[in-house]
């Protein structure tokens, strides 16, 4: 089901991801986050964020310890850990997070 | 934890025998491969082909041939019902075509009705029917509820093995590009990057840097995670989840602990940075044999003289069971030592020599129980002796942990039940499936908790690892109940010259 917005009407695929990943706008992630009851805090976008940051030199998500590592250096030691990430985004940070960030759902063994 | 849309099972003292409820599971299917790439780059048909009626029947009767267990599995069963209760899918769905027996009848059907002579001349006695359309649906959906485990052949009088007849209807869906999205998507992945996550070099080299890091943070020892270091002694191929993702990178932490406290040179390879080889989940001999490829390539360029597996289920059924006749001979490698050898092995080997150093208090937070994978005790062995592949795991845990229990004996060892998401099920599409068939092993859990006070559950697979973190919530459980054995080792190790603040009296006096 195609993404609406600001006019425009962007491709997803079956679960939700976004097809072309240079097709992404902040708008997007407020919206894929309003489809599953969350608000969208600084917070998430920190997140979120980061993420874009690293795939854009990795061309993949960051492993799960390299994110909460990267968290926990920026926002305090008690944020360094999977259930911070899980109470922000809870699908997991590897699935919705990515998802709201324009970027592919990691695959494999996860 | 995702909302479910659908009926979790309540977990009971027992697991019943359910009363049969045609149907329940008829809806679910994982998505099929949409990008024609994710076919054809594994050889098969970009899409459905026209004539997958004839298509179908040719691919049937030329695996028939070409494995002659296949054909036996089809011709043997008697219909004894000795399977019927065996599988966890039927146990948590009533869904009679998830009893082995009828998981089977899917594809014997089909074959009766054009292979056998009865078959062709009297379909309704014996139970054969035509190949349609509906049937060829019937099948993606039910051979993509079977996990491959192999639990129901061992209460076969016939040793019918299901995962062989759900690998050959797999086999034929990819034939006509009627493939699963989850699994061709990932060894495509494999083919290209090198893993199943897709992690090319440079992230894994980030990732394995920050781990040093971490390492010397807490310990003050220097432990290398080398990547593609030329000339070292061993080759770890590890899942690549175990980069990635936890409690599975912890395994990995352990791993290079292991090493570092042997004294031997170990590494990483980019190219080869996944066991597991999801070619034996859709039966393709040949994406199998390309996958492992990867491995015997990485071991010659780098010159290793020894390939150690890390913790994955059905990587060490094909590294144990097919390596050698996928991607042999090993004549390069060192033939002192097991080829290709787990890295439980590996690390039981160096505790039964007195090498290694532990501090089991640290693990005094939990009581630990073992999950016995699929792949690993059905599949393959560990050790010179039979059942090493269930001692050598758990004597390894327990010189490292003071607190351990094993679940009821039914359902550990070669009676294992599966975590419900193997097989290549591990995809968000058959949460629903993987939830109601994780019920048989939650329950032994619940029950292990309750009377012996268990508080973690650790696993040699990284299936199961992953498995385990998305169903426990359903169950009422926390996702970090599930460690690697090696996390286990990693906690307890004692380091030569590690900073021993905080580290307990006994690590003092060891280390």
């Amino acid at each position: 089901m195609p993404i609406e917005v600001n006019g425009k009407s962007l491709e997803t695929d079956e679960e939700g991801y976004l097809v072309n990943l240079a097709e992404w706008e902040p708008e997007i992630a407020t919206i894929m986050a309003k489809e599953d009851d969350l608000e969208l805090t600084d917070e998430h976008w920190e997140i979120i964020n980061f993420l874009r940051e690293y795939y854009d030199e990795y061309q993949i998500a960051p492993a799960v310890r390299v994110l909460t590592k990267a968290v926990g250096k920026k926002l305090g030691k008690e944020k360094g850990n999977s259930k911070y990430l899980y109470a922000l985004f809870p699908y997991g940070p590897g699935k919705q997070a990515c998802r709201f960030a324009g970027l592919p759902k990691p695959t494999g063994c996860i | 934890m995702a909302k479910a849309d659908f009926e979790v099972p309540e977990l009971q003292e027992h697991v019943d025998v359910p009363a049969l409820e045609e149907g329940t599971m008829a809806h679910l299917k994982p998505f099929v491969v949409k990008n024609p790439d994710h076919n054809t780059d594994l050889g098969f048909p970009g899409e459905l082909v026209e004539d997958w009626h004839d298509k179908t029947l040719e691919k049937l009767d030329d695996l028939r041939h070409r494995y002659r267990s296949l054909q036996v599995y089809l011709d043997a069963c008697v219909k004894c019902g000795s399977c019927t209760d065996k599988c966890h899918y039927y146990l948590g769905t009533k869904d009679p075509k998830n009893m082995p027996v009828g998981r089977q009848d899917l594809l014997r059907k089909v074959y009766r009705r054009y292979f056998t002579f009865a078959g062709k001349f009297f379909p309704k006695l014996v139970g054969a029917e035509d190949l349609t359309r509906e049937t060829l649906d019937d099948w993606y959906s039910y051979y993509h509820q079977c996990s491959q485990c192999r639990r129901c052949s061992v209460f076969c009088p016939y040793g019918i093995d299901t995962a062989e007849i759900s690998m050959a209807a797999r086999e034929i869906l990819d034939s006509i590009g009627y493939g699963q999205k989850y699994c061709n998507e990932i060894i495509a992945k494999v083919h290209k990057v090198g893993n199943n996550l897709g992690l090319p070099g440079p992230a894994i080299l980030d990732t394995v840097q920050g781990l040093e890091e971490d390492v010397f943070d807490e310990t003050g020892v220097e432990v290398k995670y080398p990547l593609d270091v030329k000339g070292a002694d061993i080759l770890l191929v590890t899942p690549s989840a175990d980069f990635f993702a936890e409690p599975h990178v912890d395994g990995l932490i352990g791993y290079g602990k292991v090493f570092h406290e042997a004294g031997v040179s170990w590494t990483l390879s980019t190219t080869a940075s996944e066991a597991g080889n999801f070619g034996m989940f859709i039966g393709s001999y040949e994406n199998m044999r390309r996958v492992s490829m990867r491995i015997r390539k990485a071991a010659l360029e780098l010159g290793v003289k020894r390939i150690v597996f890390g913790e994955c289920g059905h990587a060490w059924r094909v590294a144990y069971a097919f390596l050698n006749t996928l991607a042999g001979p090993f004549d390069f490698l060192d033939p002192n030592y097991p080829v290709p050898q787990h890295i439980c092995e590996f690390t039981d080997d160096l505790i039964k020599k007195g090498k290694l150093n532990f501090d089991k208090s640290q693990n005094d937070d939990m009581t630990i129980t073992f999950h016995d994978s699929c792949n690993v005790a059905r599949a393959t062995r560990m050790g010179d002796k039979p059942g090493g592949q269930f001692e050598i795991p758990r004597n390894v845990i327990k010189s490292v942990c003071n607190n351990y229990v094993d679940m009821d004996h039914n359902t550990i060892g070669e009676r294992t039940f599966c975590c419900g998401g193997g097989g290549g099920l591990l995809t968000d599409d058959l949460m629903e499936i993987r939830v109601k068939g994780a019920l048989p092993r939650m329950t032994a859990l619940q029950n292990a908790i309750d009377e012996h006070g268990v508080t973690h559950v650790a696993a040699i697979c990284a299936i199961c690892k992953s498995q385990f973190t998305k169903v426990m919530p359903y169950y009422g459980l926390d996702m970090d109940q599930i460690v690697s054995v090696h996390q286990l080792v990693s906690n307890a190790i004692v380091l030569t010259g590690q900073k021993t603040e905080g580290a307990g009296e006994a690590a003092e006096a060891a280390g």
